[in-house]
């Protein structure tokens, strides 16, 4: 231990330096706050003009018949002509979700506990993550590209299937990073607390590790969901869209990215409002289905 | 002061106890009621030699309290004696740890009966996301089939002895997140004591809570001690002096000294101890 | 030993070594006082010595509460307890010290109306012999030495002696002459208060010698008081 003793300084006692720093601490504290504000303020400004337009527009081709009739061609202003639905496209797109959503969650559910909980700094666990993150950022064209290859041409033609396999192949490395993520948080004296009772590992995952880092791996989950429900580009080389109601998944099975795409590029204001009301759907699901998931896995107590 | 440093230091190279070993070692040695004998275990962390040659004993029903600066070694003995250590690659250990006569370093220990029979509790109260009763119920699970009614009497009992029982009686079925911080360390000293282990291991169990739940735990330790060996890793040397039977003080992977507490704190024989327990470290 | 890493711990128990040195010294001089007052017949000095008691009792609250504080403010372990432990026993020792000379200071102001009673070398030894013990034993103290406080332990023997010597001869002078009877009781009980002041610095020593080793003296401290026994067998 030093044994001089230091001058003991004194408070600065020059108010016009002070005050003069204290001014400019202020300014660049009032334009910084301005610059984040504004920022927000302009990606709300786009966000609630996207969602505004969304909303008029979608509920403007919203009928009750959306839900419950198949694609109908145009009726060329007609009021007497039967209008078409969505029907097709919604339950193309809840099989290829769900389908998608089964396959590829349990997978990136383990490749994720095999990260965190299995391979923590092994060589690799480092490559199996690098390759699963660029995954997460490839194109979505080259995975339709990918299962056309593997799937839609073996097989003969387009299918609900290879849809679906196309998905699942996006959800797997979001649920990967997810749940990788999520136990991460976990702290590590947690699983020492269970282990330490006696617990062998695997069942300090299911037990305890898994149940602690729920809210955050179905937030995970959701994410895919609301990915892959919005993806448009894989299933147009997979499951390639179709204009009936078909729940054959060897058959070419339609979704509502493939119809909305389809209708929008029409050029009919009959079928352009129908594919808005189909966008509002989409977005619309994807919300409620946060919404209610939110719910289900809220910490209790 | 350094010339009794070196008087040790050359006890230890002749193979002969040197001026603080001397009741320590000689009288561990003796100890025919040791709970946990260690026996010239070593540790590492990769090549990093984390303990030097500990020889210590855990005396049955009595509670050791393990002082030194941090990274002299005391936590990593904790985790020795009930192998938390195997969790992680690179770390081993050699030596021997007895434990009813068995070396529990050997390969071809159970490790997951083993620590059933060693308990730990951690630094940071860690509920597990599940219900109060669930909570107990968890370990007893792993180790044991009861019915319903042996189960709810040995999470009333666990949490009895942990002087938790009165305060989460009409609660057992909530989550154990929304206990006080002081109440979540008692549930996992329930939750250890509910499989019914031999020897408790506690590692500064008390660093993350106010004074009142502090004194609450020391006065639970206490009263485990009747039918339980312990062992208490503390930072807080007034704790050690508080709870424990005997201390033993660690400085750089080392046992300097281990004595019983009352002597530790007013006659500590080693320089070093001296210098650790009136805060003249250099 | 090593600075403490509290300075101002490590300051406020110095100042308490001070103050106890500073309580004994004091004490010390009051013993020389009060004896010279004896041998020279001066009441003034006497009273002066019986005076200045008052700042030793003083002295010893400060310290008390001192002690009390530093154990309740600091709650000192090791080495550092045993100091604060033994100061609070040693300022005690001293407090008495200290009222056995404010007697004998007392007693030679009566003593200096009385006729002179013999020579009183032996008084003069005996103080300088507590004086030295209770020197050493404070010595000890301040320097952490627990070899100086063995030996002021060991050395209560002579003061012992001194005082069997002066008992004889007081017992001596009384059956001489019974009007010898007032100054010889005043001053066998001077003797005992120089000899009870001899025990209290042996008392020291063996604190101090815990303070500073942390074992007590468990030995058998040499002793030379005889006197208990001693009877002398009027002249024929």
């Amino acid at each position: 231990m030093s044994t001089t003793t230091l001058p003991a300084l004194s408070p600065v006692k020059d108010p016009a330096v002070a005050a003069s720093l204290g001014r400019r601490r202020k300014r660049l504290d009032a334009l910084l706050r301005w610059f984040c504000i504004g920022a927000t303020a302009l990606a709300l400004l786009f966000l609630a003009s996207i969602l505004l337009t969304l909303i008029l527009r979608g509920l403007e081709g919203l009928h009750w018949t959306t839900f419950t009739r198949e694609f109908q061609p145009t009726t060329y202003g007609d009021p007497e002509a039967p209008t078409g639905g969505l029907l097709h496209a919604i339950i193309g797109s809840l099989i290829q979700t769900a389908i998608a959503t089964a396959v590829g969650t349990p997978i990136g559910l383990l490749v994720g506990t095999y990260l965190a909980e299995y391979a923590r700094g092994s060589l690799l666990g480092n490559a199996v993550r690098f390759v699963s993150d660029v995954l997460l950022s490839a194109p979505s064209i080259l995975i339709g590209l990918f299962i056309y290859q593997l799937v839609v041409l073996p097989m003969g033609g387009f299918s609900g299937i290879a849809g679906a396999l196309a998905l699942a192949i996006i959800v797997i490395p979001v649920v990967v990073r997810t749940t990788e993520d999520m136990l991460q948080l976990l702290p590590n004296t947690l699983r020492e607390a269970v282990v330490g009772l006696g617990a062998p590992k695997w069942k300090m995952i299911t037990l305890v590790a898994y149940r602690a880092a729920l809210p955050g791996i179905v937030t995970g989950i959701l994410l895919a969901v609301a990915r892959i429900a919005g993806e448009t580009a894989p299933l147009l080389l997979t499951s390639f869209g179709n204009s009936v109601l078909s729940t054959d998944l060897a058959r070419s099975m339609s979704s509502l990215p493939i119809a909305i795409y389809q209708q929008a590029n029409s050029g009919f204001p009959d079928l352009i409002a129908i594919a808005w009301a189909g966008a509002l759907i989409v977005t619309a699901g994807v919300l409620v289905l946060n919404i209610v998931a939110r719910f289900a896995v809220r910490p209790r107590g | 002061m350094s010339s009794t440093t070196d008087l040790a230091a050359q006890g230890k190279r002749e193979g002969r106890p040197g001026l603080a070993g001397l009741q320590a070692r000689s009288g561990a040695a003796l100890n025919p009621n040791a709970r946990v004998a260690v026996r010239n275990l070593e540790f590492f962390y990769g090549d990093n030699r984390a303990l030097k040659g500990i020889t210590l004993d855990l005396p049955e029903r009595q509670v050791t309290g393990m002082i030194g600066p941090s990274g002299c070694g005391k936590s990593t003995l904790l985790r020795v004696l009930n192998r938390m250590y195997s969790l992680y690659p690179g770390q081993r250990a050699t030596g021997e740890v007895l434990l009813d006569g068995k070396n529990i370093l050997d390969a071809d220990v159970d490790i997951n009966a083993l620590r059933a029979k060693v308990g730990m509790v951690f630094q940071k109260p860690t509920p597990f996301p599940m219900t109060i009763a669930e909570n107990i119920a968890f370990g007893i699970r792993l180790h044991e089939r009861l019915s319903k009614a042996q189960t709810e009497e040995r999470i009333e009992w666990a949490l009895t002895r942990a002087a938790l029982w009165g305060e989460v009686k009409d609660r057992l079925n909530t989550s154990a997140m929304g206990l006080s911080g002081g109440q979540q360390q008692r549930l996992c000293i329930a939750r250890t004591i509910a499989v019914r282990p031999e020897v408790i291991l506690f590692d500064e169990p008390t660093s993350a809570l106010d004074p009142v739940s502090t004194l609450k735990i020391e006065e639970l330790i206490d009263e485990l001690k009747r039918d339980f060996t312990i062992a208490i890793v503390t930072h807080n040397m007034q704790q050690a002096a508080r709870c424990a039977d005997q201390v033993a003080f660690f400085y750089l992977g080392e046992l300097i000294e281990v004595a019983p507490a009352a002597q530790l704190f007013t006659a500590p024989q080693h320089a070093r101890t001296q210098e650790y327990i009136t805060g003249r470290f250099g | 030993m090593q600075e403490h890493t509290v300075r101002s711990y490590g300051e406020e128990l110095r100042r308490l070594r001070e103050m106890v040195a500073r309580m004994g010294g004091l004490a010390e001089r009051q013993v020389a006082d009060a004896v010279t007052a004896l041998v020279r017949r001066d009441a003034e000095l006497a009273s002066e010595v019986i005076g200045r008691d008052a700042e030793i009792d003083t002295l010893e609250r400060e310290i008390e509460e001192f002690c009390i504080r530093l154990l309740a403010l600091r709650q000192p372990v090791g080495p550092d307890l045993r100091l604060v432990i033994a100061s609070l026993k040693i300022i005690h020792a001293i407090e008495r010290i200290g009222d056995y000379a404010r007697n004998a200071a007392k007693r030679s102001v009566v003593l200096a109306q009385q006729p002179p009673l013999g020579s009183l070398n032996g008084f003069q030894r005996m103080a300088r012999l507590v004086q030295e013990n209770l020197k050493g034993a404070m010595d000890a103290l301040v320097n952490d030495d627990a070899a100086r406080a063995d030996e002021v332990w060991a050395n209560d023997q002579p003061v012992d002696e001194v005082y069997n010597g002066i008992f004889r001869e007081m017992l001596t002078f009384m059956m001489e002459d019974p009007r010898n009877i007032t100054a010889a009781t005043h001053l066998l009980f001077v003797a005992k208060n120089l000899e009870r002041i001899g025990d209290h610095a042996t008392n020291i020593a063996e604190t101090v010698h815990y303070a500073v080793r942390g074992q007590p003296l468990t030995e058998e401290r040499p002793k030379g008081d005889s006197s208990p026994f001693a009877v002398v067998r009027p002249p024929a």
